[in-house]
């Protein structure tokens, strides 16, 4: 017998009382839900911007590699996204756009669609996500909702700048990933 | 080694084995603060019992879920029924691809399995990327806690190890300096690695994705660059439903290190055009603890660390003392369901105290547990010395006589004895106890004296 069925015919064989799989409540958040959403990306080292100091804060920071695949700034871009990978490993900036984002802990849900290609916003030395203020919803329950049966390869939930404190618990932002994290709420 | 003489190795350095305990306190307190905000946190748990709960009871079908759904979207399933079968089907992908270098994301599972040094053996270059586990692996050490690696080391011990592997300033201890350097060093990794594996924090029965949690982003870096991802999953790591994820991601990070949740939360469902995703099931003993009825529960851990952080042994006594891969309260659960024999003192590494219970974000009876464990070790192993004086107590509590002269000898014996006696390396029950005042004279003979 193989080991699936080995592992299998062994679980199937214990006696297991049966468990009702619950139903989850809709939990939300007290309190408004855009200053609560700002404030939970603050809280993991954030920081988030109008459409406006945005436009003024791109030109002075003087990124010479930018990709942008964000619908809002298209013209952002200094050149397009390769096919691998590994020629994004000194690229200075990401500006893509977030699907919708969670108010009590500030993740931003981003799919393939989103991101063009998987890595780009962990290897971007600095990462900018562009979300549409009506996108904002309470808690991970709604988000999930909100998710429901969409279809994508990959998907993740993005809540902060790379992050560690492995050495001696102190708080170092920028570990591998994108050294800081900028939302452009608009 | 037992437990108590690896605590009183830890316990040796006693500057740092006080600051380890108050860093731990100080992670706990974070999650009780953060947990105070949520204002469903109890019913939060309760969920995530329940879920978990019906996983349980469920397993085997929700395995044959996953492992469908998984392989309709592209992945490739194995399984395997232990550590030296998950080692070899990681092995057969390596060689497969002729690659003789792999990068690693946290996985505790990996630790259990014994991989690293497997594939070493083999010629593989392995390399671990979260930063703690980094540290680790330089020192040749397995990491003392699930959560916080590294969490043994002091800022100094770290500068060194850096200065002499990865040319860094000698003495320089900033941390930021040092995770700059690690992230260099890693980033040259993580572009020329061919094959990446990753932990599972969660397998969606319903949908067959799987999701990966991490502060760094170092599981992404890895996958999302090599051709070929390897994820090594316990089989008990499945959950229904997609929207389960709701509940276990609002917990998890809040009762792992206090935060909201962490800064990125992957769901791999199918591969990047032109690259390979493998999942590996793995049993090692989760089916044999699934028949433990008093045990099963202990199958529910999502593996927060939580009861690590709040135990009063485990801030005391430090990750290394268990000489388990899971240590901890948690660990002191699952470990002697392995082997027995050797991890017999776990169980009794603990004040019994229930916080660990009480942190618990899926409440696993963990400190009923231990308190089951005894038995049955004491069972199988029984126990010479408190067999013995179980048996003396038992006569002197007969018989009337014996217990007056007793109770005489031992008010004089105490006050008599020397305290190196009392104190004696031999004696565990004086190391940081004082004995109490010995009284001058029996109820017995108090009520002999004031009321007959």
């Amino acid at each position: 017998m193989s080991s699936r069925d080995n592992i299998l015919t062994a679980i199937k064989g214990i006696p297991l009382e049966p468990k009702v799989l619950p139903e989850i409540p809709d939990f939300g958040v007290q309190g408004e839900l855009t200053e609560t959403f700002i404030q939970s990306i603050l809280g993991n080292k954030g920081e988030v911007l109008s459409k406006v100091e945005f436009e003024s804060w791109l030109p002075k920071a003087k990124f010479s590699k930018v990709i942008s695949l964000s619908s809002h700034f298209p013209e952002a871009s200094t050149l397009a996204l390769p096919e691998d990978p590994h020629e994004l490993e000194d690229l200075g900036l990401a500006i893509l756009d977030g699907q919708f984002g969670v108010a009590e802990n500030g993740a931003i849900w981003l799919e393939d669609s989103n991101l063009g290609l998987r890595a780009l916003p962990f290897i971007t030395e600095h990462l900018v996500i562009v979300l549409d203020r009506r996108n904002l919803v309470e808690t991970m329950h709604q988000g999930y909702n909100r998710i429901a049966d969409a279809v994508s390869g990959f998907g993740v939930f993005i809540a902060g700048p790379s992050k560690t404190a492995d050495i001696e618990q102190s708080l170092v932002i920028g570990a591998h990933g994108a050294k800081s994290l900028r939302v452009v709420l608009i | 080694m037992s437990h108590p003489e690896n605590a009183a190795e830890f316990l040796k350095d006693h500057a740092k084995s006080k600051w380890h305990d108050e860093t731990l306190w100080f992670v706990r307190d974070k999650r009780d603060r953060i947990s105070k905000t949520i204002p469903e946190w109890e019913e939060l748990r309760e969920l995530a019992s329940q879920i978990k709960d019906n996983v349980l009871a469920n397993l085997g079908s929700y395995l044959e879920d996953f492992e469908r759904n998984a392989q309709k979207n592209g992945i490739q399933v194995h399984w395997a029924k232990d550590g030296e079968e998950h080692n070899q089907i990681v092995l057969d992908i390596l060689q497969k691809q002729n690659c003789t270098a792999i990068v690693k994301s946290k996985s505790i599972l990996t630790e259990e399995c014994h991989l690293n040094p497997f594939l070493e053996k083999h010629g593989i270059d392995v390399v671990d990327t979260d930063l703690g586990e980094r540290i680790v692996q330089l020192l040749h050490q397995p990491p003392s806690h699930i959560v916080l690696p590294a969490i043994h080391l002091k800022k100094g011990e770290i500068s060194a190890l850096f200065h002499e592997k990865l040319l860094t300033e000698k003495g320089n201890e900033d941390p930021a300096y040092l995770t700059q350097a690690a992230r260099l060093h890693l980033r040259e990794k993580f572009l020329r690695a061919k094959v990446a594996l990753t932990g599972v924090n969660f397998g969606v029965a319903e949908t067959g994705e799987f999701v990966v949690c991490t502060n760094e982003g170092n599981a992404d870096m890895g996958v999302h660059l090599a051709d070929v991802h390897i994820a090594s999953m316990g089989i008990e790591k499945i959950i229904p439903r997609r929207k389960d994820l709701g509940v276990f991601l609002r917990l998890l990070a809040r009762s792992a290190t206090g935060q909201p949740v962490t800064n990125y939360n992957s769901h791999f469902r199918s591969p990047s055009p032109g690259k390979e995703l493998h999942i590996i099931l793995v049993d090692n003993g989760r089916a044999a603890q699934l028949a433990r009825e008093k045990f099963k529960n202990s199958l529910k851990c999502i593996r927060c660390g939580a009861c690590m952080n709040t135990c009063p042994i485990y801030r005391r006594s430090g990750g290394f003392s268990y000489d388990s891969t899971v240590p901890g309260p948690i660990g002191s659960i699952l470990s002697p369901g392995l082997d027995m024999k050797k991890h017999s003192t776990l169980p009794f590494a603990s004040t019994l105290c229930g916080s660990c219970s009480d942190v618990c974000p899926v409440k696993i009876n963990i400190h009923e547990q231990l308190f089951e464990w005894r038995q049955e070790i004491t069972k199988t192993h029984g126990e010479m010395g408190k067999g013995l004086s179980m048996k003396l107590a038992n006569g002197i509590f007969k018989s009337p006589l014996a217990y007056k002269i007793s109770g005489n000898l031992m008010r004089a014996a105490l006050k008599a004895l020397p305290e190196s006696l009392i104190y004696h390396p031999i004696n565990a029950w004086g190391k940081g106890r004082n004995l109490p005042e010995t009284p001058k004279e029996s109820f017995r003979q108090w009520y002999q004296k004031n009321r007959s």
